[in-house]
């Protein structure tokens, strides 16, 4: 089922916490809302299931406005970062809990439960207690019992953050292969980049209560709307620059800036890998010296200090950093290809605009 | 020996003598002061209890005065308990997850009724409510008998035995957090069910930990009631009113075989009392586990 949400706003005394939020979950998505602690994604949820009120907006879920019913009433499954499962109860009446409320039959009850604990790869744990189990099974439970009702929508507060990394990696492919089999319409809540980024078809980025960008996570990554998508999401280089006669100069680096007016400062950004790095100090036309690199897994950050005392982040993938044989301390050329200014305002970013890479030897 | 101070083990290569002749100096100075002040005692009041034989005691027991006092006990025990089992519930879930005006007052509150000795507790209910005051002559006009009566033993026990089941369950709601609660409303459930199902499990041992201390607290109560009750025979007299008139009254074997038997019970409260104490901190064990950090 759809899920939309319309002008959605949440004040907590004098705090915004939501503030104006607009945005639509296609039915059968799984859609991430990625933005650091505070900023507010988890209340958007809470609304959305009814945990919290709305202080304006509206919630749609399948097409019908639900801000007045409660959450009894919404038939949605939720599912708590730390579990909160029912500690008294096995992990059969746990997930078995939303069916004998609604007063099912016995024998339907047990179908589903038993139909459940086999699609979450739990078998023959029915009659163990909440507290026999590990994480990664605990919160494989909590979205059973979140499905056993067949809600019309799940929502997912944090759902691997009280695991540790190398479970949460298994329960994010899990959770993505459930997904494919259930085509149940999921939002799910996180503050970490990179599950947000592997988990959602599509996702959500919010900062202060704000909606800063949707898309699917190609689009954020590449195309980040603001500087802050663009720093929360990757990093970024800024730096400082003066505008003259259209062009913004920071120490030696020049970047084109055509519609500044004389003497306006602006802010110049680039992602790490639109820096061109050269051991050839005459092949970019830009002097630097390695200060330092940083082994990522897949890749390699190379940090740089400018002749003029910039320090730059670069980035560059495993096989060309062994094949090239970059050492600490060596000095190196370099060229940026691709920058964006950022408004003053913490606003939109401009499109991103190419610079010749301009080799001094071709 | 594998219990107690005794189960502190040091291999004997490692072991200071100095600190060997301390440790067994602290066990018994540990069994001296159980003794003189426990031990002891008790044994001679069993021993005085049962000392012109076990028929003598029977008897002292079961004359009518004495049973009219356990029934008395029990009674107002039995209605103190329901009402503090209840009243304290809904104290402790209020004081743990509502916000309001007043809070820390009230929380302070609690405890005040251990600070209050049970004879000033008893006073406070006759100043408000004796013969010339303005409740005194409402009650009086409207043919109620509060006062040296069984409802003005029962109000002061249930002042005495107030704090138990609060300063039990408050805690423990505090630390259950209302995520499972909030589950359950995502299931469906109502506010009823989610407290019959879900709440009261949760603070089961921590309920029948705090009923326990009422229990034991309100078959002890002495100084409060006998202030309230006016001691009439028969009519207002518990079973700890009943040994004080005995042993006022020189009837010692009668004094000392109702003592024992009310130490009798409250040494039964105070074992399911350990049981249920080991249980619940197993539970709450496990619930902080998944408390949020």
């Amino acid at each position: 089922m759809k899920i939309e949400v319309r002008r959605l706003s949440k004040h907590f005394g004098s705090v915004e916490a939501v503030s104006n939020v607009s945005f639509t979950v296609k039915e059968g998505e799984l859609l991430g809302l990625l933005g650091p602690s505070g900023s507010g994604k988890t209340t958007v949820l809470r609304m959305i299931a009814g945990l919290e009120f709305p202080t304006s907006g509206d919630i749609f879920i399948d097409n019908i406005r639900v801000n007045d019913l409660s959450v009894q009433q919404r038939n949605i499954g939720f599912v708590f970062q730390h579990y909160a499962l029912f500690k008294h109860m096995t992990v059969s009446e746990n997930v078995a809990f939303g069916l004998s409320i609604k007063k099912r039959a016995k024998p339907e009850i047990h179908q589903r439960v038993d139909d459940l604990l086999q699609l979450m790869g739990l078998p023959g744990l029915g009659d163990r207690y909440p507290h026999q189990l590990s994480g990664g099974q605990r919160q494989r439970v909590a979205i059973a019992r979140a499905l056993a009702p067949r809600p019309s929508v799940l929502l997912l507060d944090e759902p691997f953050g009280a695991v540790d990394a190398q479970v949460r990696q298994e329960l994010r492919e899990w959770l993505i292969r459930l997904h494919d089999e259930l085509a149940v319409t999921s939002l799910f809540v996180t503050h970490d980049q990179e599950e947000a980024m592997e988990v959602s078809n599509r996702l959500i980025v919010f900062s202060k209560g704000r909606l800063e960008q949707v898309g699917s996570p190609a689009e954020v990554y590449e195309d980040p709307a603001t500087e802050f998508v663009a720093r929360f999401i990757g990093s970024m280089n800024i730096v400082e620059a003066e505008v003259k006669q259209g062009v913004a100069h920071v120490r030696d680096l020049e970047f084109p800036a055509p519609d500044f007016p004389d003497g306006s400062r602006i802010r110049i950004g680039f992602r790490p890998y639109y820096i061109k790095l050269s051991q050839d100090p005459n092949h970019f036309r830009q002097q630097a010296r390695l200060r330092h690199v940083y082994f990522l897994g897949v890749a390699y950050r190379l940090e740089i200090e400018t002749e003029t005392g910039l320090i730059l982040r670069s980035r560059m993938n495993k096989e060309e950093f062994r094949q090239r044989r970059f050492e600490v301390g060596q000095p190196v050329s370099y060229a940026i290809t691709q920058f964006r200014i950022l408004p003053q305002d913490h606003g939109a970013l401009s499109s991103p605009m190419q610079l010749p890479d301009s080799p001094l030897t071709p | 020996m594998e219990r107690g101070l005794g189960c502190v083990h040091i291999p004997l290569y490692m072991r200071n003598p100095d600190t060997d002749v301390m440790r067994r100096l602290l066990i018994a100075i540990v069994w001296v002061y159980f003794a003189g002040l426990l031990i002891g005692p008790i044994a001679y009041l069993c021993i005085q209890a049962f000392g012109e034989g076990f028929m003598v005691f029977l008897n002292e027991v079961l004359r009518p005065e004495a049973m009219h006092g356990f029934w008395l006990t029990t009674e107002i025990t039995i209605i103190v308990l329901l009402i503090n089992a209840v009243f304290g519930t809904i104290t402790a879930m209020v004081l743990a997850r509502q916000r309001f005006w007043g809070q820390t007052f009230l929380s302070g509150l609690i405890d005040l009724p251990f600070s209050v000795s049970p004879v000033i507790t008893g006073f406070m209910l006759i100043l408000l409510l004796g013969p010339g005051t303005i409740l005194g002559t409402f009650f009086g006009a409207m043919d109620i008998k509060i006062l040296y009566a069984l409802p003005a033993m029962i109000l002061v026990t249930l002042f005495v035995t107030f704090p138990f089941v609060v300063r039990e369950l408050t805690p423990i709601l505090m630390a259950i957090g209302t995520d499972s609660e909030e589950a359950a409303r995502t299931l469906g459930a109502n506010e009823w069910q989610i407290f019959l199902r879900v709440t009261l499990p949760a603070i089961r041992w921590g309920m029948i930990y705090g009923a326990t201390l009422t229990i034991a607290r309100a078959i002890g109560e002495f100084g409060a009631v006998l202030v309230v009750s006016g001691n009439v025979l028969q009519l207002t007299q518990t079973a700890t009113l009943h040994i004080y008139q005995s042993y006022v009254d020189f009837n010692y074997v009668g004094a000392y075989a109702v003592a024992a038997v009310l130490l009798a019970v409250s040494f039964l409260i105070l074992m399911v009392l350990e049981l249920v104490k080991t249980r619940s901190s197993a539970v709450t064990d496990r619930s902080i586990q998944m408390v949020r950090p």
